[in-house]
């Protein structure tokens, strides 16, 4: 599903973020990606959604070659993937219904159709009867499930999330791995970027981990003890 | 998750390409009604573009009426000594037609010429008494109509050459205060198309400028916002075309009001103050052609104006929205 063969990204000339990452994902794989701040996970999810090129390397997700993906066909790239974000970018000047819908209207759905799906979502995700909140009267865990809701109401074959915990309490950040997982369940492959490593330790999925640009470990069900956690937290 | 093939799927079945088009026109009419006071700046530079342009078109073509009306009572007479025969005559008429720049030859015999003159100075009865008791003293002449005032070196250079000369009684009248009329209606004429060009494209260039900003300032305003729907996959058109409608909305509004604007200038003002002419500018014409073309004027408009605001818009969204990926 997700294949990339010493994928190496440099920034000016000379600040190496990503230097030579091989990895291969199996289509409803669930995949932790974990370390440091500044060691290159946002990068390499960037290249993932073609925000940013590759310096080298070969990246190939769902069969589609990102050397000869058109600047044109990007949006096509884009809406076959779902992505979510720490800060969540709900469109703010929209309630809930209308973030979740504006997905769909990128694509073209009918109004019918949106009417009809997108209150599914937003039941998967828990938000039930919020349809008509705005972004900013939301606490921050019902914010993160909207922008899950957008995600994957395409349903799209792989989930990317940015460090969807990264500014919610415990409850909530636990609510939403839930979420990811029951995603996952019904076939989606999810790549879960994170800081905490309590989440890795209780979800025992595969994990990755980057340093310093390179890929440091790549372990199935791991688990972090209490002291190397903190370290990497 | 009861999601059933078939109605997730990504890609939407049916109408959708209206659909989106739809989607466009609406958010540009949102987006609109949100940055109306930006709207409103630029719809008003837009105005006076439009009126400047609508404005030099109407006053040129006035003015050009003016000439022309003017053009056609030119003449040049040619006097005629009364020993020149109708067989000659008729020869030096058809060497005078073969110029380029004639465009008549009018002959006026000794009688007519005496009647001219009585109807002239009707008023004047002693000039009429002295002439009426010699023999009729006025020549005959041929009255040369040119195509274009300006260029009549060729017809002089006839007129003066030894044979005509010769034929001739008098020296030649080229009406000329007429002429001095004609080119001072002329190079107004000049002076109002080169200052309306001029304005135009000054104005042109800083409405566009203008349209520029207040778009670089909505992207600005919402670069966040777009930001997001690029992550979401939506198409350059489908993040573009909102503000391309915008701007065409300007177009539209600002068309309108500048046809608007002159209507007042020329219809109102020449029925309701009863005046013919402004100056040089014959008002009446000037309002009757308006009317004439108001459908012609009120689409060339509504395109200047919609071409305005599309281009601009396009060209600040191709700078500030960059829809290609870095490398």
């Amino acid at each position: 599903m997700i294949l990339l063969d010493r994928v190496t990204k440099v920034y000016n000339r000379s600040n190496t973020a990503l230097d030579r990452i091989s990895l291969h994902v199996e289509p409803k794989e669930f995949v932790i990606i974990i370390g440091k701040s500044g060691a290159g996970k946002s990068t390499l999810l960037k290249l993932l959604t073609r925000e940013e090129r590759q310096t080298s390397g070969k990246i190939v997700i769902g069969g589609i070659d990102y050397d000869k993906l058109k600047d044109k066909d990007i949006p096509l790239l884009r809406r076959k993937i779902g992505v979510v974000f720490q800060d969540f970018k709900l469109l703010p000047n929209r309630n809930v219904f209308e973030n979740v819908a504006f997905a769909l209207e990128i694509v073209g759905f009918g109004n019918k159709e949106i009417e009809h799906t997108v209150p599914r979502v937003l039941d998967i995700v828990g938000l039930k009867g919020k349809e008509k909140r705005m972004p900013q009267e939301l606490s921050g865990g019902e914010r993160q499930r909207v922008a899950i809701a957008r995600a994957i109401v395409r349903q799209p074959k792989i989930l990317i999330a940015d460090e969807p915990t990264g500014n919610l309490d415990p409850k909530h950040a636990w609510d939403i791995i839930k979420i990811l997982e029951k995603i996952n369940h019904y076939g989606t492959t999810v790549l879960l970027t994170t800081h905490n490593i309590e989440i890795v330790n209780k979800l025992k999925r595969r994990v990755v981990t980057i340093d310093d640009g390179r890929i440091a470990s790549d372990r199935a069900n791991a688990d972090y003890g209490q002291t190397q956690g903190g370290a990497r937290g | 998750m009861a999601k059933r093939r078939g109605v997730l799927v990504a890609k939407a079945p049916g109408n959708h390409f209206l659909i989106t088009q739809w989607r466009i026109v609406k958010t540009g009419l949102q987006n609109f009604a949100r940055n109306l006071t930006l709207a409103i700046a630029a719809i008003a530079v837009m105005v006076i573009t439009l009126t400047i342009i609508l404005f030099s078109l109407i006053t040129s073509a006035t003015f050009n009426n003016t000439v022309q009306q003017i053009t056609d009572k030119i003449d040049i007479s040619v006097y005629l000594k009364d020993d020149v025969g109708a067989q000659k005559r008729e020869e030096v008429i058809d060497q005078f037609k073969a110029l380029e720049n004639v465009k008549s030859v009018e002959f006026v015999s000794k009688d007519q010429a005496l009647e001219d003159y009585k109807k002239a100075n009707q008023d004047k009865p002693d000039l009429l008494a002295a002439i009426s008791q010699t023999d009729n003293p006025l020549p005959a002449s041929l009255r040369v109509k040119p195509k274009d005032p300006n260029k009549i070196e060729e017809i002089r250079t006839f007129i003066e050459s030894p044979d005509i000369k010769a034929l001739q009684s008098d020296a030649t009248s080229y009406s000329g205060e007429r002429k001095d009329a004609i080119d001072n209606i002329t190079s107004a004429t000049r002076f109002f198309q080169t200052a309306g060009l001029v304005g135009v494209a000054v104005f042109a260039i800083v409405s566009m400028l203008i349209i520029f900003n207040t778009i670089r300032m909505a992207i600005f305003n919402r670069r966040d916002e777009l930001q997001i729907m690029r992550l979401l996959g939506a198409s350059t058109w489908f993040i573009r075309g909102p503000f391309v409608v915008e701007t065409v909305v300007y177009g539209v509004i600002a068309s309108i009001l500048s046809v608007t604007i002159c209507h007042f200038l020329f219809v109102v003002s020449s029925s309701t103050l009863g005046a013919s002419s402004f100056g040089l500018l014959d008002i009446n014409f000037a309002s009757k052609y308006f009317s004439d073309n108001f459908l012609l004027i009120l689409t060339g408009q509504l395109v200047i104006g919609i071409l305005i605001g599309a281009v601009s818009s396009v060209i600040a969204t191709q700078r500030y929205l960059k829809f290609k990926t870095p490398k």
